[in-house]
């Protein structure tokens, strides 16, 4: 697989997963400092796995990947007691089943986006409006707001940055 | 894994920012791919934070910026029009097309058109205004004693500067609106007429007086669609009538349409065509705000939610399942 056909299959197939993952991942792994770094790790070894044949369904291949990867690290750092890992088994993985619920997705999407930047704080909000929305450029967006260019860039990454948890980690939420 | 997601994730978002709004040179292009080949986590941060980018694409939709509106003014009841290169073309057509239906294209008719993705504002002497729509002719007849439109084709949003000694009448086909001072809107499809009255009151006719069952008085919010044979009215939601006339300002409101409406909307408005390839797929609903000419942002939002395959055939798009 060429990286955009992996990237295209990690955004369409991967990504809707990310709020259903980070659930799991909070429930099996006591370390919540790691978290982020467990979600990586997974996301890095399932593309990995993706660049010589895409796995189907990609759901069920992300969560055993998931529990492999938690069983390995408790192996080998002794973080988490093996008892957390012993209901990982009892966690049927799901088969991968889009239709409705995908359809819900599109219907809702444009609501959720709008509540995803309400979420954001107000300085990142407004610095990705009047770019995103009314299409300023960077220094343009500094003129309106009256501030210098790197706070802008500042805004602008944590507007993106917390847009992004926002948008995988509501997933499904109506 | 040494460096921590967080600090990778906001990496990759500094780098989006900075290739979406700032001066991007040589340099940064290196600088950036080498930071994306340092790491295959690099890459799939990247991959993420482009990912939300790509979704909020719909959202500069909703934006107040708006396309600038060709205006073009038109002198009140003025007799001898010039015609001059495509509008006497267009004129030329029409005296054929006029003929066939029985009214004669007189000089003081003045020709308005559009082209695919074209869009026109009229401002005529009287105080009214006619917005043309993608792929409109209209001919207007304003002289002292007379205003009098026809449609000939395409869409067009009219608002009426109310006179009671000359009412304004439009004719689509067989078919009359006369205006009791209004604001309403008419499209005329290959198959059928709509005509949706946002203000005021209008009559809805037709010109043959045998037929003149088929009439209605339209209020606000109502709603006629007509083929040769039939008529109805309905109501519409003030914000669903608002979404249809949304091309006004350049965009296209999707409520729960399938992608087979979307894909003849945005047709209408592009010359490279939107194929949805079988029923199931166009089928699918969508929600969404595009502008007119956003066939590539369409196509990439379907793909993502859908997770449709997209294959660009230069005169047409087709959108199917992946294979």
């Amino acid at each position: 697989m060429t990286a955009s056909e992996v990237e295209a299959w990690f955004v369409r197939e991967v990504l809707p997963l990310e709020a259903m993952l980070m659930q799991y991942l909070r429930r099996n792994w006591r370390d919540t400092g790691s978290i982020e770094d467990l979600r990586q790790e997974i996301y890095v070894r399932v593309c990995e796995a993706a660049r010589k044949s895409i796995p189907r369904p990609a759901k069920s291949f992300v969560f055993v990947t998931a529990r492999n990867l938690i069983i390995d690290r408790v192996r080998k750092e002794h973080v988490v007691p093996i008892e957390a890992v012993a209901d990982l088994d009892a966690l049927a993985v799901a088969i991968d089943m889009p239709g409705p619920e995908r359809n819900v997705i599109a219907r809702d999407e444009l609501r959720r986006l709008q509540a995803a930047l309400d979420q954001l704080p107000p300085r990142s909000r407004e610095a990705i409006i009047l770019g995103r929305i009314e299409g300023l450029t960077g220094r343009e967006i500094a003129r309106r707001m009256n501030i210098a260019e790197t706070t802008v860039s500042e805004h602008l990454a944590n507007g993106m940055h917390a847009l992004t948890n926002i948008l995988l980690r509501t997933e499904g939420r109506t | 894994m040494s460096e921590p997601a967080l600090e990778i994730d906001r990496r990759a978002a500094h780098w989006l920012q900075q290739r979406q709004f700032w001066e991007w040179t040589d340099a940064d292009e290196a600088a950036f791919e080498a930071w994306l080949n340092e790491s295959e986590a690099h890459r799939i941060a990247y991959w993420r934070q482009k990912a939300t980018w790509t979704r909020t694409e719909r959202l500069v939709a909703l934006g107040p910026k708006q396309p600038e509106l060709a205006v073009e003014t038109a002198p009140r009841r003025r007799l001898w029009p010039m015609f001059t290169g495509i509008a006497a073309a267009i004129a030329a057509v029409a005296v054929l097309g006029a003929m066939a239906t029985g009214t004669l294209l007189r000089p003081q008719d003045r020709m308005y058109s559009t082209s695919i993705g074209g869009r026109k504002t009229i401002a005529f002497g009287d105080g009214t205004r006619i917005e043309l729509n993608t792929d409109t002719v209209l001919r207007a007849r304003m002289t002292t004693d007379q205003r009098l439109v026809w449609l000939e084709k395409g869409e067009a949003y009219f608002q009426v500067k109310h006179d009671a000694a000359h009412p304004f009448v439009v004719m689509v086909g067989e078919h009359r609106v006369t205006d009791l001072g209004t604001e309403f809107v008419i499209h005329r499809g290959p198959k059928n007429l709509e005509v949706a009255l946002l203000e005021g009151r209008a009559w809805f006719d037709r010109a043959d007086r045998k037929l003149q069952s088929q009439s209605a008085l339209l209020k606000p919010g109502d709603e006629v669609v007509a083929t040769a044979g039939s008529m109805s009215v309905a109501r519409k939601p003030a914000d669903e009538l608002a979404n249809e006339l949304s091309w006004r300002r350049g965009m296209l409101v999707f409520k729960r349409t399938t992608l087979a409406d979307a894909a003849a909307q945005f047709n209408r408005y592009n010359r490279q065509k939107l194929v949805v390839q079988d029923s199931e797929v166009g089928r699918l609903t969508i929600d969404g705000t595009f502008p007119t000419n956003g066939v590539q942002v369409f196509t990439d939002a379907v793909r993502n939610v859908f997770g449709l395959h997209i294959e660009n055939r230069g005169d047409e798009v087709v959108i199917s399942h992946a294979p």
